[in-house]
């Protein structure tokens, strides 16, 4: 018997994935095949998957078309995602307001000014009906970014899911449920980092319990490179965070077999194209690694690292906004390049304000301009084994396993512990603080050109775009909606909810997750679940550093 | 002497790259900066700034609170019989500029704003209310 190739085992992993019917010629009728390398090459689908976590990539299915959107009221938020469906959107993802995202209610003194501004507001069960109103979470799959409240979002989303008769085994989607950057980067926290913890792992053993087709936390680099990070940072910081969550979960009893499956990653697709690439090559190859190698895991799916991306809100110009179609569209095309699972394009006007719906649409269609028009979807890895970017993806990968190095070492060689001490001394902050300086110095001295901020100004005194106005009216809609909510409501319920809420709270070993679907079915609200457990928990306060 | 500012980010905005690199910046430019940090209340703000006697508050607002926000930490200030000027950095859509004013903001930094032109037209804020 003649020993086999990686191409032939590729071969045979193809001949069984599933098929999209297209028509996989050039537009000059040139056939092109699903992959190239030579034969003794790592092929897609195989580990450690620098090629791609699935032997037939975009040949079997394009990638998700998940378009980010939430402002106003939820109901307001309802016909946007509806329009999103229409246009042919393949899933949804629902962003929050600032108050949501900090568990406050809408008329919470520190809320003035915030509802429905950067996203929908959302205070108790009544507003996730109205949120996914006439939308089959059966057959969508939806995705919620919502960290320090993540575990009542989610309660708030099964109770409204099965109140509409999807059982809670049947809802597919993602929780962003990322805690850990949001010290780091995002700064949306309220409970300290060990309490935070605590919360997590809750949500991964629920979910990995009673929600088998649920991602229990889509582990995130986007916002460390929005607050400034290299890409290499991101890459590194994101991975390390995605360890520390298996070692949770391990310390919980869970598998890593049972755990690793359910994380999902999200990446940024910022403007340097080919470095992008490269960075979600290397965090394939790595996770990999780490997961076979440092974790044990020994089922595929735990090796095989699956992530979201979002172009660079942060690349893009208030000045002459329309050039921003141009940018999303370079950086989306990075994210297929580097084999994404699911995309979202910004707005052209998203350095403005929440995105009109004309912007978009824009956005939408220039994914399905990348999808249906360039062919690039045809062949996986198309620049694997170019020697730039294979030099470059190895660069990425020796720069993270640097930052591992140094944050094992923070921990004693517990990841987990080397990711809170990070956060509590203030090393990661300092970093991604840093390199924001160091780029905006670039910028400042004319040593890196942003078109339209730094050179090429002519266009810059234009018209302003029409942007989408969110009205102090919403927010009084909103406090209204809320306490017409509080006062209908049965009032000893709530009030059972809430103890029983804080007595768990008190007693690490139980898991939270029926407490609070327990009080969204009684309409607790968000506010009030949050303070309860903040009675218990504690909050967090950044010591502010520069 | 050496200008003394203050930066602030009031309300629930968490985004803090821009504060922090614009700190930095004014501090290459030799002024003196002392940041609050997160979740600050106008009234948090303005106490800070008398105390650390300031000669400038510089706000930063990306959430598009700023026409709530804004004037209320300039009514805390002059309410404590302080005439420290507020500055605004951020995104505020150009409709907003002339509300920002009427409410007693000195100055807005727009995306794109440089360094120079920061520390330029702090200098001058400074310099006008110098008695």
């Amino acid at each position: 018997m003649t020993p086999t190739n990686a191409y032939e085992e590729w071969r045979r992993a193809f001949a069984t994935s599933p098929q999209r019917s297209g028509d996989f010629t050039t537009m000059s009728g040139i056939e092109v095949e699903p992959v190239y390398g030579p034969p003794d090459a790592e092929f897609p689908g195989q580990f450690p998957y620098t090629r791609g976590v699935h032997a037939a990539m975009y040949r079997s299915r394009i990638w998700t078309m998940r378009m980010f959107a939430g402002f106003g009221t939820a109901v307001d938020t309802n016909g946007r995602f509806k329009d999103i469906i229409a246009s042919g959107g393949t899933g949804l993802s629902t962003a929050f307001d600032m108050p949501t995202l900090l568990g406050l209610d809408s008329d919470d003194p520190m809320a003035l000014g915030e509802v429905g501004r950067c996203g929908v507001a959302i205070d108790s069960l009544a507003d996730m009906r109205d949120l996914f109103a006439d939308i089959d979470l059966g057959s969508i799959t939806t995705s919620m970014t919502i960290n320090s409240p993540a575990a009542v979002m989610l309660a708030l989303f099964v109770a409204q899911a099965e109140e509409a008769g999807v059982d809670r085994a049947r809802l597919g989607g993602t929780l962003q449920n990322d805690i850990l950057k949001e010290y780091q980067a995002q700064k949306e926290f309220v409970f300290p980092p060990r309490q935070s913890m605590r919360l997590v792992r809750d949500t991964i053993a629920f979910t990995a319990a009673e929600m088998p087709k649920w991602n229990s936390v889509s582990v995130s680099g986007y916002h460390i490179r929005e607050a400034g990070s290299t890409a290499a940072e991101e890459l590194a910081f994101t991975l390390a965070n995605g360890f520390a969550y298996v070692e949770l979960a391990r310390e919980a009893g869970l598998s890593v077999d049972h755990v690793a499956p359910r994380l999902s990653f999200f990446f940024n697709a910022h403007i340097d194209f080919f470095e992008e690439i490269a960075k979600y090559r290397a965090a394939r190859r790595i996770w990999a690694k780490w997961m076979r190698g440092h974790y044990l895991a020994t089922e595929e799916r735990s090796w095989q690292l699956r992530f979201h991306t979002q172009t660079a809100g942060v690349s893009l110009t208030a000045q002459q906004p329309e050039i921003n179609i141009a940018r999303t569209a370079i950086e989306a095309l990075a994210g297929v390049l580097g084999g994404t699972q699911s995309l979202h394009t910004n707005s052209m006007d998203e350095a403005l304000a929440l995105p009109s719906e004309k912007a978009a649409r824009i956005a939408l269609r220039t994914q399905q301009i990348i999808a249906h028009e360039t062919n690039v979807v045809n062949v996986a890895d198309p620049l694997g084994g170019s020697w730039f970017v294979e030099e470059l993806t190895d660069e990425m990968e020796r720069q993270a396993e640097v930052i591992f190095s140094q944050i094992m070492e923070f921990g004693n060689g517990s990841m987990l512990e080397g990711c809170i001490k990070g956060i509590e001394e203030n090393w990661f902050q300092g970093r991604i603080a840093e390199s924001a300086y160091q780029l905006e110095r670039s910028f400042n001295e004319g040593r890196r050109i942003v078109v339209g901020v730094n050179n090429f100004l002519e266009g810059n005194d234009d018209a302003d775009l029409e942007t989408l106005r969110i009205t102090n009216e919403d927010e009084k809609r909103q406090i209204e909606r809320l306490q017409s909510v509080r006062e209908g409501r049965d009032q000893s319920a709530v009030a059972t909810a809430l103890a029983r809420l804080a007595r768990e709270a008190a007693d690490p070993a139980v898991n939270l997750m029926p407490a609070l679907i327990d009080a969204a079915r009684a309409y607790v609200t968000v506010g009030e679940m949050m303070s309860t457990m903040e009675g218990v928990f504690g909050r967090y306060v950044e010591v502010p550093t520069l | 002497m050496t200008t003394r500012v203050l930066v602030a980010k009031v309300g629930l905005d968490g985004h803090d790259r821009g504060i922090k690199v614009v700190a930095r910046l004014l501090r290459d430019a030799g002024m003196e900066v002392v940041y609050t940090g997160l979740f600050q209340t106008p009234a948090t703000v303005a106490s800070a700034a008398i105390q650390e006697d300031v000669d400038l508050v510089g706000l930063s607002m990306l959430s598009g609170a700023h026409l709530t926000l804004a004037p209320l930490v300039v009514e805390a200030l002059r309410a404590q019989g302080s005439d420290i000027p507020v500055v605004v950095g951020g995104i505020v859509p150009a409709n907003d500029l002339s509300d920002l004013e009427k409410a007693g903001v000195a100055a807005v930094f727009g995306p794109g704003a440089t360094a120079e032109e920061m520390v330029a037209t702090i200098n001058q804020i400074v310099s006008e209310r110098l008695p």
